[in-house]
């Protein structure tokens, strides 16, 4: 099977802080990537430093944000699933699974990037992980794609152990940089302390999503 | 949007008096609270294009402001407004920002749904 990577997340920008190094190192190798972004991150908190967005203008702002990121990172692929923000765990999750499956089905690809349901801190991260891994359990064992699984809870690591991918970023720092700069209503407020963006310029890591 | 003016504001609300409007209410400390260990409890609640009329609507306090919405059968209230806008449809959006520029509480009435 050709190499193609299926990305999923809920919020415009978790692509870029947990996994855009990743996702970089694959589109400059060449690799397709294709993103589903289940929400428009409707009810962020961050609207800017000084603040710029309203709730209402927020999720134009952060669509455009969405965009003009994955141009960045290469993603040629981007699906907007329009969910709300905060809502994915009330959803029906069958009709929900079946909506995965059938996008999985299409794209077909061979690895998959999402969260680590349970280990994902936000309600949406880990009902949508969750969502996904449900929808690829589905597969036959032969058409299942690897799943890399991001975790970032406090304890993770004593749940799941430690990660067992750990991708060298740093080929790859500056677009990550610009991919975190374009989603710019959600990371002024970090550019304040070096530390804060620092940990997400050096590695990134996955779990091997066990079926 | 801007620091709250509350001459406008209140000649604002007394343009939605006695109207079916609906309302946008929300609070929160961020889903990220507890990880960032800012707090003991992520709390927040919304509620998004609640249908409701009021009969009397006051802003009140000196930055940050309060709001309290006088219905038939009860009442909505917002504390910790600072700014507001009124858009070009002739919203009122009230929001009150945290020294960093964050969110915390936001309330918001218009004659139309808000988009979903
Ligand atoms: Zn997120």
């Amino acid at each position: 099977m050709a190499q193609h990577v299926l990305v999923v997340f809920p919020h415009p920008d978790d692509e870029t802080f947990g996994c855009g190094g990743t996702i970089a190192l694959f589109t400059q190798s060449g690799i397709p990537v294709t993103y589903v972004c289940a929400t428009l991150g409707q009810m962020g908190r961050n609207m800017g430093k000084p603040f710029f967005a309203t709730r209402e203008s927020l999720p134009h702002v952060r669509e455009a944000e969405l965009e003009k990121a994955c141009q960045v990172l290469g993603i040629k692929h981007l699906i907007k699933l329009g969910l709300r923000d905060k809502m994915i765990e009330f959803e029906e999750p069958e009709a929900l699974t079946s909506r995965f499956e059938q996008i999985i089905r299409e794209v077909r690809p061979s690895l998959v990037l999402t969260h680590y349901p349970g280990y994902a801190v936000h309600p949406d991260h880990n009902a949508l992980g969750e969502v996904t891994i449900r929808a690829i359990s589905r597969l036959s064992a032969d058409e299942r794609p690897v799943v890399y699984a991001h975790a970032f809870a406090r304890m993770c690591q004593e749940a799941i152990g430690p990660p067992d991918i750990n991708n060298d970023i740093s080929a790859v720092v500056d677009m990550k940089l610009a991919a975190i700069r374009a989603h710019r209503s959600q990371s002024q407020l970090m550019f304040g302390s070096k530390s804060s963006i620092s940990r997400f310029l050096e590695q990134e890591s996955f779990w091997t999503y066990r079926f | 949007m801007n620091p709250i003016e509350k001459v406008t504001v209140q000649s604002v609300l007394d343009g939605f008096l006695n109207r079916e409007v609906y309302l946008h209410l929300e609070t929160t400390n961020g889903a990220y609270a507890v990880h960032r260990q800012e707090s003991k409890m992520a709390v927040g609640a919304y509620i998004r294009n609640g249908r409701i009329r009021f009969g009397r609507g006051v802003i009140t306090g000196d930055r940050p402001y309060r709001v309290g919405l006088k219905m038939e059968l009860g009442w909505v209230y917002a504390e910790g407004l600072t700014d507001f806008e009124v858009d070009q449809e002739g919203r009122l959006l009230l929001a009150g920002h945290d020294e960093e520029g964050r969110l915390a509480v936001a309330l918001e009435l218009s004659l139309n749904p808000f988009e979903l």
